[in-house]
């Protein structure tokens, strides 16, 4: 085999992790306006970042440029610090009201 | 401090103590403080006068500033008084007839329950009206003018208990303010012409401002012609003086004799200069003062509430002396208003006098026979309805009466029509206070007297009735005897009359005759033949003819049915605000635009899940 050489990897077309990054985004989408339990709420806001840093870092790639990645960076630090703050609310909500069910949370409204 | 600020302070001062403690004072303390001060300030009046007549100096002005009331800008308008010969002769009536008057009510007004609100009322016209006369400035003048107006009215609806004087009350405040108005916006419009309210200044700066006939002096001196009108019950603002007569007859007393309907005159007087430069503002007082006293004379002659036929002759006396200021004579009016305030408060306070001992009758014809009954209200009485009538030669009435007729003829601005009118007017006042008399004390007695009269109404009657007869002495007609003192004291402050011709004789005599005719027809009507006028009265015409007349030639009708009730229509139609109402539905579409978006916030996480959704996806298909 040609080990000697140097591997050759095919770029993977952009336009193919750009469709990829938009399929998780639309997931992610159904499961926030679809789910009842707010876990699976976050979880799925945490696929549709995901799926926003992969847009950028492809976008990146194509363009040659490291604002894709840096911006990926961002991302992920603005996730944990939404993480950590919604999962704080959700054990909060659970402690107070005794459900995970965003159809019953709905005292927020104008009477 | 100058002595003239004691003379409208006492009167304020009597009126800040009662109505503050008039409630903790005794009867004889209220009518000591309130007469008290009126008397005081009348007599510091008379030492002033003595003061002018002893100096002899005519054109002798006294001015004295208390303080400043305001400035803004270039107006600055001080708390000014200034007095000259037509104020003190103003003043003199004001505090020496208001004194009287007080004097007579003390007794008059014992029982009422009102007593020390009668008295804080009193002294505060009499101070107002004398703010108004002393005034140096016009919005000093206005403040006096103002404050008469407030206490006309707080004293016509003095026994307010019943609806029909609050009503009355109400009618003197509202159609006097028409007048009011006029009189600000002249004033307005005088400051805008000259910057200044002083009232010296305007006198000064007035002929050489304006041009003579110009508009815009017309259009001043009409406006102040307005609101003399409104003051001094001129056609055709004259309907609220009859119905005055719900107050008291000690109000009535002072409002037609000292007070209220004279500011008018006074006004006038004072601001002569403007109406000299206007021919047509003068010649318009003059008719209707001419027309006043016809229309009210007559309506005099038919009355049967004896203080509404006072009223009425006052209404035809103030007539008299518009005539007098619209050709020009205007000392024959101060002096037509001199000798009238004392007849007519007389009147007026004799005619109280009747009411009271006939159990509150004003009927006319149902008095009668008083002649015996009560004597000294029969001659005092006598004396002033003979004043009225201008007996010739022995009442006060006839010497300034007299005047003005004369001058209604032989004046620059005089005419014929005039002076007809006056002659005419003459006749009729003879006709009606010949019937006056023969009505209430002559014939057969109708009504029992209760009361007798104490020595606090007779004596001030008395005094009255003297000066009704020799306050005309002070000016005689020039052919008769050279005596002119009241027209030499005024000669400084208001210019002589310019005559046509000289002579007066067979004007007089025209005037002596009617007035001798007007009595006579009284006395065949009303005591030799009763029986034509019986005729008369069940005649279809002459019936309609007199309830017209009776109605004061329809006057307050009109009124009614073409003013009153169109506004009535109007503000009963608008009673729920039209503009109010479009306000009120941009209110109630926002209030329900609000309803439909808070019910978009409902408390569902999807649903606001989904509305970012699509509001993103509008954004980005705007963008693409």
């Amino acid at each position: 085999m040609r080990s000697n050489k140097k591997k050759y990897m095919p770029p993977v077309n952009s336009h193919t992790v750009l469709v990829v990054a938009a399929i998780l985004f639309a997931l992610g989408l159904c499961g926030v306006l679809t789910r009842k339990n707010v876990l699976f709420i976050l979880i799925s806001i945490e696929i549709m970042l995901n799926a926003a840093g992969l847009a950028f870092v492809a976008a990146g790639a194509k363009w040659r440029q490291p604002d894709g990645q840096a911006m990926f960076l961002f991302i992920l630090a603005m996730a944990a610090a939404e993480v950590s703050v919604g999962l704080a609310l959700v054990m909060q909500i659970y402690h107070q009201h005794k459900t995970m069910d965003v159809g019953d949370l709905n005292k927020l409204k104008d009477e | 401090m100058n002595e003239l600020a004691f003379i409208p302070a006492l009167p304020l001062l009597g009126f800040l103590v009662l109505s503050l403690g008039g409630r903790s004072l005794s009867r004889n303390a209220v009518a000591c403080v309130g007469a008290g001060s009126v008397c005081i300030a009348a007599g510091l009046t008379i030492t002033l006068c003595v003061q002018y007549l002893q100096g002899g100096n005519a054109a002798r002005v006294d001015e004295w500033v208390a303080w400043r009331w305001f400035a803004s800008g270039p107006l600055a308008v001080p708390v000014g008084f200034r007095v000259d010969a037509l104020s003190l002769v103003f003043m003199f009536i004001i505090t020496f007839v208001g004194a009287l008057i007080h004097l007579y009510s003390t007794a008059f007004m014992r029982d009422d329950r009102g007593y020390a609100r009668f008295f804080a009322c009193m002294n505060l016209f009499v101070c107002a009206m004398l703010i108004l006369v002393m005034a140096g400035n016009l919005v000093l003048l206005y403040l006096g003018w103002e404050g008469v107006g407030l206490c006309s009215y707080l004293l016509i609806g003095f026994w307010y208990e019943t609806p029909a004087n609050c009503a009355a009350a109400n009618k003197a405040f509202l159609i006097t303010r028409i007048g009011d108005t006029a009189l600000l916006i002249g004033m307005f419009l005088l400051f805008r012409e000259l910057g200044t309210f002083d009232i010296a200044g305007i006198l000064q700066a007035s002929p050489g401002h304006f041009a003579a006939a110009s508009p815009i002096i017309t259009a001043i001196a009409l406006l102040f012609l307005a609101g003399g009108m409104g003051k001094s019950a001129q056609l055709p603002l004259q309907t609220w003086l009859p119905d005055a007569m719900a107050g008291p007859s000690p109000v009535s007393a002072l409002i037609h004799a000292a007070t209220m309907v004279t500011a008018g005159v006074y006004l006038i007087a004072r601001m002569h200069v403007l109406f000299q430069l206007s021919p047509a503002a003068m010649t318009v007082t003059a008719l209707i003062g001419a027309l006043t006293l016809l229309v009210a004379g007559c309506s005099a002659m038919v009355q049967t509430d004896i203080k509404r036929i006072l009223a009425y002759s006052t209404i035809s006396q103030l007539g008299y002396m518009f005539l007098a200021l619209g050709v020009g004579a205007w000392s024959a009016a101060i002096f037509h208003f001199f000798t009238h305030a004392f007849f007519k408060a007389l009147l007026f306070l004799a005619a109280g006098a009747v009411i009271e001992a006939l159990h509150h009758e004003h009927n006319v014809f149902r008095m009668g026979g008083l002649r015996h009954r009560l004597p000294i209200v029969y001659w005092t009485f006598l004396a002033g309805a003979a004043s009225l009538a201008a007996l010739p030669l022995v009442t006060a009435g006839f010497f300034s009466k007299d005047q003005i007729l004369g001058y209604a003829l032989s004046a620059e601005d005089g005419n014929a029509v005039l002076w007809l009118s006056g002659i005419a007017g003459a006749l009729i006042t003879a006709f009606y206070s010949t019937r006056l008399i023969l009505v209430v004390f002559w014939g057969e007695a109708k009504t029992p007297v209760t009361r007798v009269p104490g020595r606090w109404i007779t004596v001030p009657l008395i005094i009255l009735a003297f000066f009704s007869i020799t306050a005309g002495f002070l000016e005689w007609p020039r052919d008769l005897l050279d005596v002119q003192l009241f027209s030499g004291l005024l000669r400084g402050v208001l210019p002589a009359t310019t005559t046509r011709y000289q002579g007066e004789g067979g004007a007089q005599l025209t005037a002596v005759i009617a007035t001798l005719a007007g009595i006579f027809t009284g006395f065949q009507l009303y005591y030799r033949r009763p029986a034509l006028l019986q005729r008369w009265r069940r005649g279809r015409l002459t019936a309609a003819g007199r309830q017209f007349l009776l109605d004061g030639w329809k006057f307050d009708v009109v009124y009614d049915r073409f003013i009153v009730r169109p506004f009535v229509y109007l503000t009963r139609v608008n009673r729920s605000d039209l503009f109010d109402s479009l306000y009120g539905a941009l209110v109630r579409a926002m209030q329900e635009g609000n309803r439909q978006l808070s019910r978009t916030q409902n408390g569902s996480l999807r649903w606001y899940a989904v509305g970012v959704l699509v509001g993103m996806l509008y954004i980005i298909a705007l963008l693409l």
